[in-house]
């Protein structure tokens, strides 16, 4: 049984001009397995992750399927409710924004850790310290008595993706994960994105229009456009030589140093 | 800065605007033409010059203006130029209180009200209690207050007869039911359009979003990372609520014959009693900055990013 | 640029049910203000010894009734109507002259001068204004007059602020540097270049701006530190018809009901404005 089953995957928004952001997506997620979505901005990647954890806006609409662990996760509230954080983990893009500014970083993890571990407060705060330790966030009692704002842009990313992994997921969702970060700090959190997904045996739905992030993470490729998949092989497939004409293109802007276009 | 450094600042802010509308009242009523004893009927000119003398009328304008400080400075507002056996100190004294209890009162019970109106209101986006919810707000904020008291004061006390219209009898709290309702409306309705309209606005930050996204129930959600940032906008309104809620005592004081400081500056208004006017209206201003500094305060408490400093 | 912002702006307010609606409705009472009191068989000060107090559709021409002396109250409301709106629209139109020539050289100019305006402006904003009118009226006595100047000196304030604002964005756009380049003077810079853009926002905030200055004065004149009588304001007529209520509560309901009316229009149309004119401010 595949980890996570997205069949005929359909989001339309309402509005003054409706749009269709995703149009009839196949996708599936093994256990351990490393899945990147390619594609620009306006492809419709976010939208595909919000709507599998039931976390699109209220104009929003998602038809079809989406299969966690065997349970279908649209239209049931509750299922999809219950799967997030602990079934699902998500990163954010930009990691200032995703955290609450006006609480303690150890605050809002040990908040996540109680409600899915059931832990009293003294072990959740343990559990929070243990897993700023993870993330490699040095200094890691003093970070849990500090809010967001005292913290620096690299640091706030590895708080994020501690809040999404301290409920312990088998699938981490990872929305363009390094695109607010400085160049020198991107590698050091795709480092540890890849020992964490090894470590603790996540899976990982990776969605970025960046190429070096594929290549670092990624064990399989699925390349977006206008909603849909065009294409998807093994990364070892896509870098050698890809099959569509819109892959080819993403793989020819990227710039070398082999000399001039 | 620290806590403290902070609020000596806004202390030490506030006093500069207190001096200036001090001196601006001092100034414009003494420029006005003609003198508080014109209206009399006629005064011989010896007795005249004497009460002007007596009251000190006849100094030059500043000294007239440092006697006045200095008195200030002591607690004295002056003499009432029109009640002739009470100081305007014994008169703020004496009213006080009364407006004091009825503008805390409908403040409180603004915020009681029109928080929680404005929570559901947000909540229940597009169905029948946020639309209901709504047109009361626009009504209230657009209904005056001196309209609404008669009419508050018509239906309850006089058709239904359940709550008295008029008078202070101290202790009897029945009495103030209806002013302070009268005073609350506007503040509740706006807090409730304010808060429904903050809240909406944060429930959309990326940050709520990610809260949900981590697996939080969607009550902690709203209470512990939505509700605070919302309530940030309401806190700042509390400094204009205050001048609002003061300035409608005016008139509810007057409506309901209510012995508070509203009612006499509006005699003393109606009299041209120059002291009374400017000693109640300092009174007025100094409570005005002291409220909006008690809302910088508190503001500045709940916002870590304004107490701790930060670094972007 | 203009005719196309201005077409969208006049196209999305024609679809906006509230602003038509209360532009309509203003539209009839300014009519009645203006011109009601001729067709109404009685003068405002006008005594009708026969029918005092009477309740409204009971006595001969007199359509909503008299109040206690015998006045009829069609009349005197609509007298009150165009008493309040010509006070507001003299008042706001002084706000809006004074705040806008102050914003906008203060915008235009920047720095210290800037600096130094905008600190005027705050200073005076922190003052507490009802109170200070009430003060201007002690001392320069109740009326009309007195009642516009001190309005109007605290109406320009926020006016300015906004003008303020827009002038320095609009500051930084080419064609008034070109201006500036081409060796153009500043007041010709700031008459021909800024102001005509600065329209919008003044617009509405003057149209929101009438409706406070209504309600004050309204207020002022119900505690009888307005406008006096025997002249009426929708002020004073809702004073003497609380005292009245018991009795005759025709007397309140009506300048009551006319006043609500005039602000919920002028709201209603205010908001509409903004969502035409101001995108940024859409709620």
């Amino acid at each position: 049984m595949r980890l996570l089953e997205i069949r005929a995957l359909t989001v339309d928004f309402s509005g003054r001009t409706p749009v269709r952001a995703v149009d009839g997506v196949d996708l599936t997620v093994d256990a351990r397995e490393s899945v990147a979505i390619v594609g620009e901005s306006g492809s419709g990647k976010s939208q595909l992750l919000h709507a599998c954890t039931g976390l699109l806006s209220a104009n929003g609409r998602a038809l079809g399927s989406v299969r966690f662990a065997g349970d279908e996760l649209l239209g049931d509230g509750d299922r999809a409710a219950a799967v997030r954080g602990r079934g699902i983990g998500f990163v954010f893009q930009d990691a200032s924004g995703s955290l609450t500014p006006h609480r303690r970083i150890g605050d809002q993890l040990a908040e996540i850790a109680a409600a899915a571990h059931g832990l009293a407060r003294g072990a959740a705060l343990v559990e929070s310290r243990r897993m700023l330790e993870r993330v490699h966030l040095p200094d890691a009692p003093r970070r849990l008595a500090q809010y967001p704002h005292e913290l620096s842009g690299g640091m706030r990313q590895r708080v994020a993706i501690a809040l999404a992994l301290v409920a312990r997921p088998r699938l981490l969702f990872a929305d363009e994960p390094t695109t607010a970060l400085d160049v020198t700090v991107q590698a050091e959190i795709l480092a540890l994105l890849a020992e964490l997904c090894r470590d603790l045996g996540m899976a990982l739905l990776l969605v970025t229009h960046d190429l070096g992030v594929v290549a670092a993470l990624a064990d399989r490729i699925a390349v977006m456009y206008a909603g849909r998949i065009v294409e998807t092989s093994s990364a070892a497939d896509f870098f050698g030589g890809p099959k569509h004409s819109y892959s080819a293109g993403l793989l020819a802007a990227v710039p070398t140093l082999a000399g001039p276009p | 800065m620290s806590s403290l450094a902070f609020v000596t600042r806004r202390l030490l802010g506030a006093i500069p605007t207190l001096a200036i509308i001090i001196t601006l009242s001092f100034l414009l009523t003494r420029l006005a033409p003609g003198g508080p004893f014109d209206e009399e009927q006629a005064l011989p000119p010896e007795i005249r010059a004497n009460l002007e003398a007596a009251y000190g009328l006849d100094q030059p304008m500043a000294v007239q203006f440092g006697r006045y400080v200095m008195g200030l400075l002591h607690g004295d507002f002056g003499p009432s130029f029109k009640f002739r056996d009470f100081t305007v100190s014994e008169l703020i004294a004496s009213g006080l209180p009364v407006s004091l209890t009825i503008g805390i009162a409908a403040l409180l019970l603004a915020i009681a009200l029109g928080v929680p109106a404005g929570v559901w209101a947000a909540l229940a986006r597009g169905r029948w209690p946020d639309r209901l919810l709504m047109s009361f707000a626009v009504a209230g904020i657009s209904v005056p207050v001196f309209v609404v008291a008669p009419f508050l004061a018509l239906a309850f006390g006089i058709w239904l007869r359940w709550l008295p219209v008029a008078g202070w009898a101290p202790g009897r709290s029945s009495d103030l039911v209806l002013p302070v309702v009268t005073l609350a409306l506007p503040v509740i309705a706006y807090l409730a359009r304010l808060t429904r309209g903050s809240l909406l606005e944060v429930l959309r930050a990326p940050w709520v979003r990610a809260a949900r996204a981590r697996g939080l129930p969607g009550r902690t959600v709203l209470l512990r990372h939505a509700l605070p940032a919302a309530l940030l906008p309401v806190v700042s309104y509390l400094g204009p609520a205050t001048a609002a809620v003061l300035a409608g005592s005016l008139v509810v004081e007057t409506i309901f014959g209510l012995p508070g400081m509203g009612r006499h500056l509006v005699q003393g208004a109606l009299n041209r009693d120059y002291t009374l006017v400017m000693g109640m209206v300092i009174v007025y201003a100094a409570l005005m900055i002291v409220l909006n500094l008690l809302a910088d305060l508190v503001y500045a408490w709940l916002d870590p990013r304004i107490r701790r400093g930060g670094r972007s | 640029m203009s005719s196309g912002l201005w077409g969208d702006a006049f196209r999305q307010l024609r679809g906006d049910r509230a602003a038509m609606t209360g532009l309509v409705v203003l539209s009839w009472l300014v009519i009645a203000a203006a011109a009601g009191p001729l067709l109404v068989d009685y003068r405002e000060d006008q005594i009708d010894w026969a029918n005092m107090a009477v309740p409204p559709f009971t006595a001969e021409g007199h359509w909503l009734g008299t109040d206690r002396l015998g006045r009829d109250l069609l009349v005197r409301t609509l007298h009150g109507l165009r008493v309040s709106l010509v006070i507001a629209l003299a008042a706001t139109l002084v706000s809006l002259v004074i705040g806008v020539a102050w914003g906008a050289v203060a915008g235009y100019l920047r720095g210290r001068t800037d600096a130094l305006m905008m600190r005027f402006v705050d200073v005076l904003y922190a003052l507490p204004q009802v109170f200070f009118v009430i003060i201007l009226t002690v001392v320069f006595g109740r009326g009309p007059l007195t009642l516009l100047i001190a309005i109007g000196a605290f109406g320009w304030l926020t006016m300015a602020r906004i003008v303020r604002g827009q002038a320095l964005a609009l500051r930084e756009r080419e064609f008034v540097e070109a201006a500036v380049v081409g060796g153009a003077g500043t007041l010709r810079i700031v008459l021909r270049h800024i102001v005509p853009n600065l329209l919008g926002p003044v617009i509405v905030y003057a149209t929101l701006t009438v409706p406070q200055v209504i309600l004050i004065e309204s207020f002022l004149s119900f505690l009888g530190i307005g406008i006096q009588e025997p002249l009426a304001s929708l002020g004073n007529l809702i004073a003497d018809g609380a005292a009245e209520m018991e009795t005759a509560p025709w007397m309140l309901a009506v300048p009551a009901g006319c006043l609500v009316l005039l602000v919920f229009c002028f709201n209603f149309l205010g908001d509409g404005l903004r969502d035409a004119l101001d995108p940024r401010d859409r709620r």
